[in-house]
């Protein structure tokens, strides 16, 4: 265990000394950031689309948003994370003469490919709502839209919220990947600490249990959420 | 107020109205009845087309709403609608229930300049003042804060009649307002419809309250497989029935 303990030695003063903290909030913040807006934006894209497949499809309009849709999360589910990653920046990037960052793509990317899952959540919720609720609102003169936005919606979410947030946890761990467009995420922060020390043992096992406490800390405030949210069923 | 011209309604392949024609005047309760399956539910959700008829027109203040073209949501503001199962907004307290069209509906009008010398703000405590009256008026004032969840089935019902006058409609729509409801709270339910007749609103109720139709309709219509065979006032209709279906259904009802 000597050896182990070496190398704890090493990883602190890297970690300390030679800055690698600052490497590591760097990419805890990427991380972060890459998954919370990624989940906002996967939200308002998943909601517009669930929207979309839930509405009544006897006019033209609503049938091509409808097939758009299928083929958008299709798409989506149908390739790899890492793959959408590497089109969008080595492909499509190029192909457009734009310029974004790595953590642009990424957050770029990740909504909206958590777009297209949301979407089947979202709808699985909207289908949960009692048709009544649907049916009340548009009786009293609320148009479509609007009977979903105050009414259906708010509803579905409810329903979906653990859901919603095994997405998000999804999400946060599926950051892992975004090195291969060049963000600075969790990984890179650590594996700049093991490349510098030629030690990787202590550098991934901190990575592991950082992802292990962010999980957990995610999972407790969905548990709180979720209470609160019921209690609110039964206020007098 | 509102005319029924050979209204016409197929699921599919299956009619289920084969031609209805009857004239809504102002003031009206007409009383809709009926064996299960018979088209009654369909009928009334055609006259705010909740369901879009196949054909024919429905005739509500001058203009035909069955036409696709009109914008029905401007129509169905002034048509209420009550449900059997009360259908109460559940992630709404019950007098944001109340408040919830009329507030949305006239910030749309003042946005589109249809209405003016308000604002925003006055809008809703206007809608705040009255949705309270309302609860008053049915002894529910104390429950404005809370979910609808909490309520019983009367009391929701309840606020489900007042959340459709709260737009001040021209006529209301019923369907078996009192079917889901336990016994004990029939009454307070139909008491209330009652009063609403006496204050001469315009109402098409689908119900298998015989005593209710007798005593409160002006005219009652007996629907069968998607045709009214025979309308009436409650003396013609239930003293003196012609129509043989008619007969072996009221037989079946009135014990
Ligand atoms: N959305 C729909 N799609 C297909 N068929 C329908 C639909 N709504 C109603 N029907 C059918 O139309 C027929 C008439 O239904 P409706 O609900 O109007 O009857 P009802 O007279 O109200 O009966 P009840 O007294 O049981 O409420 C039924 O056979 C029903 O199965
Ligand atoms: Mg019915």
């Amino acid at each position: 265990m000597g050896n182990f303990s070496q190398k704890v030695d090493k990883f602190i003063e890297i970690f300390i000394a030679q800055n690698g903290y600052v490497k590591v909030i760097e990419g805890l913040k990427n991380t972060m950031l890459i998954a919370v807006l990624g989940l906002i934006i996967g939200i308002i894209i998943g909601t517009l689309i669930a929207t979309v497949r839930v509405i009544p499809k006897y006019k033209v309009l609503p049938r091509i948003l409808n097939g758009f849709c299928s083929f958008y999360v299709g798409l989506f589910r149908g390739t790899p994370m890492v793959v959408q990653l590497l089109v969008v920046y080595y492909v499509l990037l190029p192909i457009f003469g734009m310029k974004m960052t790595g953590v642009q793509v990424a957050v770029m990317v990740f909504g909206l490919n958590s777009g297209a899952y949301i979407s089947e959540i979202m709808r699985s919720g909207i289908l949960s709502v009692d048709h009544g609720q649907m049916e009340a609102g548009r009786a009293v003169g609320l148009s479509f839209g609007t009977t979903m936005m105050k009414i259906v919606i708010p509803q579905a979410v409810k329903n979906i919220l653990p859901t919603l947030g095994n997405e998000f946890i999804a999400l946060i761990k599926e950051t892992s990947v975004v090195s291969f467009v060049g963000a600075a995420d969790l990984y890179v922060a650590f594996n700049y600490i093991g490349s510098n020390s030629y030690e990787f043992m202590v550098p991934y096992l901190v990575m592991a249990m950082i992802y292990i406490v962010i999980v957990l800390v995610i999972s407790a405030a969905i548990k709180i959420m979720e209470r609160s949210l019921r209690k609110s069923d039964r206020r007098h | 107020m509102i005319d029924v011209i050979n209204l016409k309604k197929k699921f599919g392949d299956n009619e289920i109205l084969r031609g209805i024609d009857i004239t809504i005047e102002k003031g009206d309760i007409v009383v809709v009845i009926g064996p299960s399956g018979s088209g009654k539910s369909t009928f009334l959700r055609c006259l705010n087309c909740m369901e879009d008829p196949t054909s024919g027109q429905i005739i509500f203040k001058g203009t035909d709403i069955a036409d696709m073209k009109v914008d029905i949501n401007e129509h169905r503001r002034h048509m209420g609608m009550v449900f059997q199962h009360f259908n109460l907004f559940n992630n709404k307290t019950v007098i944001e229930n109340i408040m919830l069209a009329p507030v949305i509906l006239q910030t749309k009008d003042l946005k589109k300049g249809r209405i003016k010398g308000t604002t925003k703000k006055q809008i809703k405590e206007e809608a705040r003042e009255n949705a309270l009256k309302l609860l008053k008026r049915i002894g529910l004032e104390d429950k404005a804060d809370v979910y609808p969840s909490t309520l019983s089935g009367g009391q929701k019902q309840r606020v489900a009649i007042v959340r459709a006058l709260a737009m001040n409609p021209d006529v209301i729509l019923f369907d078996e307002p009192t079917s889901a409801l336990d016994p004990e709270m029939v009454g307070e339910v139909l008491d209330l419809m009652k009063e609403l007749a006496k204050e001469g609103m315009t109402m098409v109720i689908v119900t298998h309250e015989m005593g209710f139709a007798k005593e409160v309709a002006n005219k009652v219509i007996f629907i069968d497989e998607g045709k009214i065979l025979e309308s009436g006032t409650p003396k013609e209709f239930f003293g003196n029935p012609q129509n043989e279906r008619l007969k072996e259904f009221l037989s079946k009802v009135l014990v």
